[in-house]
C-alpha cells in the first residue's frame, strides 16, 4: 500500500498570503504584538538566558565574598539578598520558563504538526507576565531596605512583617504570583495543544519524548503553582491585613507555610528537571543513530516521576520534627528508580550507536554525569540520620546545585546547541562550543565537589562569613566558580560568532527523526507547508531512509534533500 | 481520547491512594487537602474526557493508520497579531506594584486590564481570521 499526498491534503498553510490580507504591523510593534509561538518561544529564551546571566553574577559576587572568611565585598544583609534573588531567579525565572515558555513553546506545537499552540493570544500573555513579573524582583534592589533577604522559599516567620519589613519582600512576593500565573497559563496552552492539535497519525504513543515530558511537566505545573500562588496571598495577608496564617500569636501555624511551599516546591524542581530529560532523551538518539531504547519505559518512568514528586515535600522538612518520616522517605527513595531506568535507558542508546561526540552529545553526556553524582547525593538526603546530619549545610547546597546546573545549564545547552539550527537557521560554532563545555565542565567539578567536603565538616548555608578552618576549600570551590562563569560567557562569545558570521543550517544538519525536522529553519509561519506520513515515532527518518524505517505501512514521500 | 483520559485518570487514581496512605498514617492536615485537591484535579477533567470518548470516533490523530480522505478540513481559526496581551500584562502588572506602592497604580491597573478586555473582544469580533473564508486557509482534517 503506498501513501501519496495530494497537494489539496497537504497539511498547514498552502498560501501563506491569504494571512497577510490585513495590514502587517512591522518594527518593534510586530515584535510586541505577534502571537506566533515561535517568537514568544524565542522571547522567551533571550529573556531567560539574561536573567541566567544577572543570576549568575550574583553567584559570582557571593563566591568572591566567600573567597576570605570575614569578607567585606558585601554587606551581610546584601549577602542574604544575593542568596535569595539568586536563588529565585534561577529558579522561577531562568530554569523553569526558558524550558516551558521558551524550548517548549517553540518545539512542541512543531513537533506534534500543529501550526500553532492552542491558545497563542494566552502564549503572549503568559510571556508579559513572566518579564514584568521577572522584572519587578529585581526592583527590591532600588529600594531602601534591600531586596528580599529570606531565600527563595521565603520561610515564615522569617518572611513576615515583623522580621522583614519593607517593600523588598512584596515586590518579591508580587513577583513570584506574577510568574506563577505565567506559568499556569502555559501549561493550559501546552497540555490543550498536545491533546488537541496533534497532526493525523501522531498518537499519543508516537508522540516524541520531549513532548511527554512537556505534557506531564504541564501537568505538574497545575497541580503545583496554584498552591504556591494560594500561600503567597495567605503570607500577603499576614504581612499587610493582619491574618495569622502563619504567626503562632494569632493562633497560626508557621510550619504550615513550609508544607504548601514545599507542596508546590518539590513538584517545582522535577518541573524544572523533567523537560530537559526530554531534550536528552531527542538528542541521544540522534547523535547515536539509533531510536531511543526502551520508549514506553521512558513515558512511564516520566509518569513515575512526576507522580511520586507530589508525594515527597516534606522530605525538606525532615528536621521540623513534625513530619511522618517512613512515609517522605521511602517516595524520596523510591524515585531513584524511575530515575535510573531513565539514566540506563540514555546510556543503552548509546551502547553500540555511532556516538557523534558534537557539542550538543558532550553537554548531554556531561549532564549525565553531573545529575548522577546530584542524584546520588540526594538518595542520601533523603534517608533522615544523614539528613539530620547535614541539614542546612554546605552539602545540601552541593547537591541541588549538581542537579539543577546539571539538568538546566548543562541539558538546556545540549538543547540549545542541537535545535539552534532550526530556531535561527544557523549553526553554532563547534570550536567554540567544545570550549564552552570543556570550561564549564571542569569549573562545575572544581566549584561544587569542596562544597560537599564543606558541609559534612559542618560548614553552614546561608552564611556570608565562616570560620577560618573552611578557607582552603571555600577558595578552590570560588576559583572554579570563576571557571563556570567563563565558561558561560563562552556561550555567549559563540552566539555572537554565529550571528556575525552566520554557518547556514539547511533544514536537516544532524538527520533528525521528530517533525521539527521535516520544515524549514526557521519554520515558516504556521510551521509546516506539507507533513510526512506519520507512521511510526521517527516520522522524518522513516521519510529520509524508507529502507531503515521504522514505520510498517510502508511510506513514500518526496523525502528531504538536505538530509545526509 | 482514550489515552488523554487515562492520563488524568491515573493522575486522580494515584493521588487518591497516596492521599489514603498518608491521610490515615499522618492525621496531617495541610498536605491530605492538598493531596485531595489534587486528586480532583486529575479526576474531573479525566472522566469528563473519557465521558467524550465513548461518545465519539476516535479522532485522525488517535489513528495508527490514516488515509487522505481522512485529513482534509480546517485545524482551527488562528488570531493575527494583537495588541491586548501586552495591555493586560501591564493591567496585571501595575495592579501587583499597586500592593506594594500605593491603591491608585492598582486602580490604573484595573482601567488597563477592562479596557484591554474590551479591545480584545471586539477585535475578535472584526478580525479577519474570524471570516470564514479565511478561516479555510489553514486546512485541516475532520
Amino acid at each position: 500500500m503506498t501513501t501519496v499526498h495530494e497537494p489539496e491534503l497537504l497539511l498547514g498553510v498552502e498560501e501563506p498570503t491569504e494571512q497577510h490580507e490585513r495590514r502587517e504591523p512591522g518594527g518593534f510593534y510586530r515584535w510586541v504584538t505577534s502571537v506566533d509561538h515561535k517568537v514568544i518561544g524565542k522571547n522567551y529564551m533571550y529573556t531567560a538566558l539574561v536573567f541566567f546571566f544577572i543570576a549568575g553574577l550574583l553567584a559570582e559576587l557571593m563566591r568572591t565574598q566567600l573567597f576570605n572568611p570575614n569578607g567585606h565585598v558585601v554587606s551581610l544583609q546584601t549577602y542574604n539578598a544575593l542568596v535569595t534573588i539568586h536563588g529565585s531567579i534561577m529558579l522561577y525565572l531562568f530554569a523553569g520558563p526558558i524550558a516551558f515558555g521558551g524550548f517548549a513553546n517553540f518545539l512542541v506545537p512543531i513537533m506534534i504538526g500543529a501550526p500553532d499552540m492552542a491558545f497563542p493570544r494566552l502564549n503572549n500573555l503568559s510571556y508579559w507576565l513572566y518579564l514584568f513579573g521577572g522584572s519587578t524582583m529585581l526592583f527590591g534592589f532600588f529600594t531602601a531596605s534591600g531586596a528580599a533577604a529570606f531565600g527563595w522559599t521565603g520561610y515564615t516567620p522569617l518572611s513576615t512583617a515583623t522580621y522583614s519589613p519593607g517593600p523588598g519582600p512584596d515586590l518579591w512576593i508580587a513577583s513570584v504570583a506574577m510568574v506563577g500565573f505565567s506559568g499556569i497559563f502555559t501549561a493550559v496552552n501546552l497540555v490543550t495543544t498536545i491533546f488537541y492539535l496533534r497532526a493525523p497519525g501522531m498518537t499519543m504513543f508516537r508522540m516524541p519524548l520531549f513532548v511527554w515530558s512537556m505534557l506531564i511537566t504541564g501537568i505538574l505545573i497545575l497541580i503545583a503553582f496554584p498552591v504556591l500562588t494560594a500561600a503567597l496571598v495567605m503570607l500577603y495577608a499576614d504581612r499587610h491585613f493582619g491574618a495569622h496564617f502563619f504567626t503562632v500569636s494569632g493562633g497560626g501555624v508557621p510550619v504550615m507555610w513550609q508544607n504548601l511551599f514545599w507542596f508546590f516546591g518539590h513538584p517545582e524542581v522535577y518541573i524544572l528537571a523533567l523537560p530537559f530529560f526530554g531534550m536528552i532523551s531527542e538528542l541521544v538518539p540522534v547523535f547515536s543513530r539509533k531510536p531511543i531504547f526502551g520508549y514506553k519505559g521512558m513515558v512511564f518512568a516520566t509518569l513515575a516521576i512526576a507522580g511520586l514528586s507530589t508525594g515527597v515535600w516534606a522530605h525538606h522538612m525532615f528536621t521540623t520534627g513534625t513530619v511522618l518520616l517512613p512515609f517522605f522517605s521511602a517516595l524520596s527513595l523510591l524515585i531513584a528508580v524511575p530515575t535510573g531506568i531513565k539514566v540506563f535507558t540514555w546510556i543503552a542508546t548509546m551502547w553500540g550507536g555511532q556516538v557523534k561526540f558534537n557539542t550538543s552529545m558532550l553537554f548531554a553526556i556531561g549532564f549525565i554525569f553531573a545529575f548522577v553524582m546530584g542524584g546520588i547525593s540526594g538518595v542520601m538526603l533523603a534517608s533522615p540520620p544523614i539528613d539530620f546530619y547535614t541539614h542546612d549545610t554546605y552539602f545540601v547546597v552541593a547537591h541541588f546545585h549538581q542537579v539543577l546546573v546539571g539538568t538546566t545549564v548543562f541539558a538546556m545547552l545540549a538543547g540549545l546547541y542541537y535545535w539552534y539550527p532550526k530556531f535561527t537557521g544557523r549553526l553554532l560554532h563547534e570550536g567554540w562550543g567544545k570550549a564552552n563545555f570543556w570550561t564549564m565542565f571542569v569549573g562545575f567539578w572544581v566549584t561544587y565537589m569542596p562544597q560537599y567536603l564543606l558541609g559534612l565538616r559542618g560548614m553552614p548555608r546561608w552564611v556570608g562569613q565562616y570560620s577560618p578552618s573552611f578557607t582552603f576549600l571555600n577558595r578552590v570551590s570560588t576559583v572554579g566558580a570563576y571557571i563556570l562563569g567563563l565558561g558561560a560567557l563562552l556561550l555567549l562569545v559563540n552566539l555572537y560568532v554565529s550571528w556575525r558570521y552566520p554557518i547556514e543550517a539547511g533544514d536537516n544538519p544532524w538527520d533528525g527523526h521528530t517533525l521539527e525536522w521535516a520544515t524549514s529553519s526557521p519554520p515558516p509561519a504556521h510551521n509546516f507547508h506539507s507533513l510526512p506520513p506519520i507512521r511510526s515515532r521517527r516520522p522524518v527518518w522513516d521519510m529520509n531512509h524508507p529502507e531503515y524505517a521504522d514505520a510498517k505501512v510502508p511510506v513514500v514521500a518526496g523525502g528531504d534533500e538536505s538530509a545526509q | 481520547m482514550r489515552s488523554e483520559s487515562r492520563i488524568y485518570l491515573g493522575v486522580g487514581s494515584f493521588f487518591i491512594v497516596v492521599l489514603l496512605i498518608y491521610f490515615f498514617w499522618s492525621h496531617e492536615s495541610t498536605g491530605s487537602v492538598l493531596l485531595l485537591a489534587s486528586a480532583g484535579l486529575g479526576l474531573l477533567p479525566g472522566l469528563y474526557i473519557g465521558w467524550w470518548s465513548r461518545r465519539m470516533a476516535p479522532r485522525p490523530e488517535d489513528r495508527d493508520v490514516v488515509e487522505p480522505e481522512d485529513i482534509s478540513g480546517v485545524i482551527g481559526q488562528f488570531p493575527e497579531n494583537t495588541i491586548f496581551p501586552f495591555v493586560i500584562g501591564a493591567g496585571v502588572w501595575f495592579v501587583a506594584l499597586g500592593f506594594v506602592y500605593g491603591v491608585w497604580l492598582v486602580m490604573v491597573g484595573i482601567g488597563f486590564v477592562l479596557g484591554a478586555a474590551y479591545g480584545a473582544t471586539m477585535e475578535s469580533k472584526r478580525a479577519s481570521w474570524s471570516e470564514p473564508e479565511n478561516a479555510a486557509s489553514v486546512p485541516r482534517h475532520h
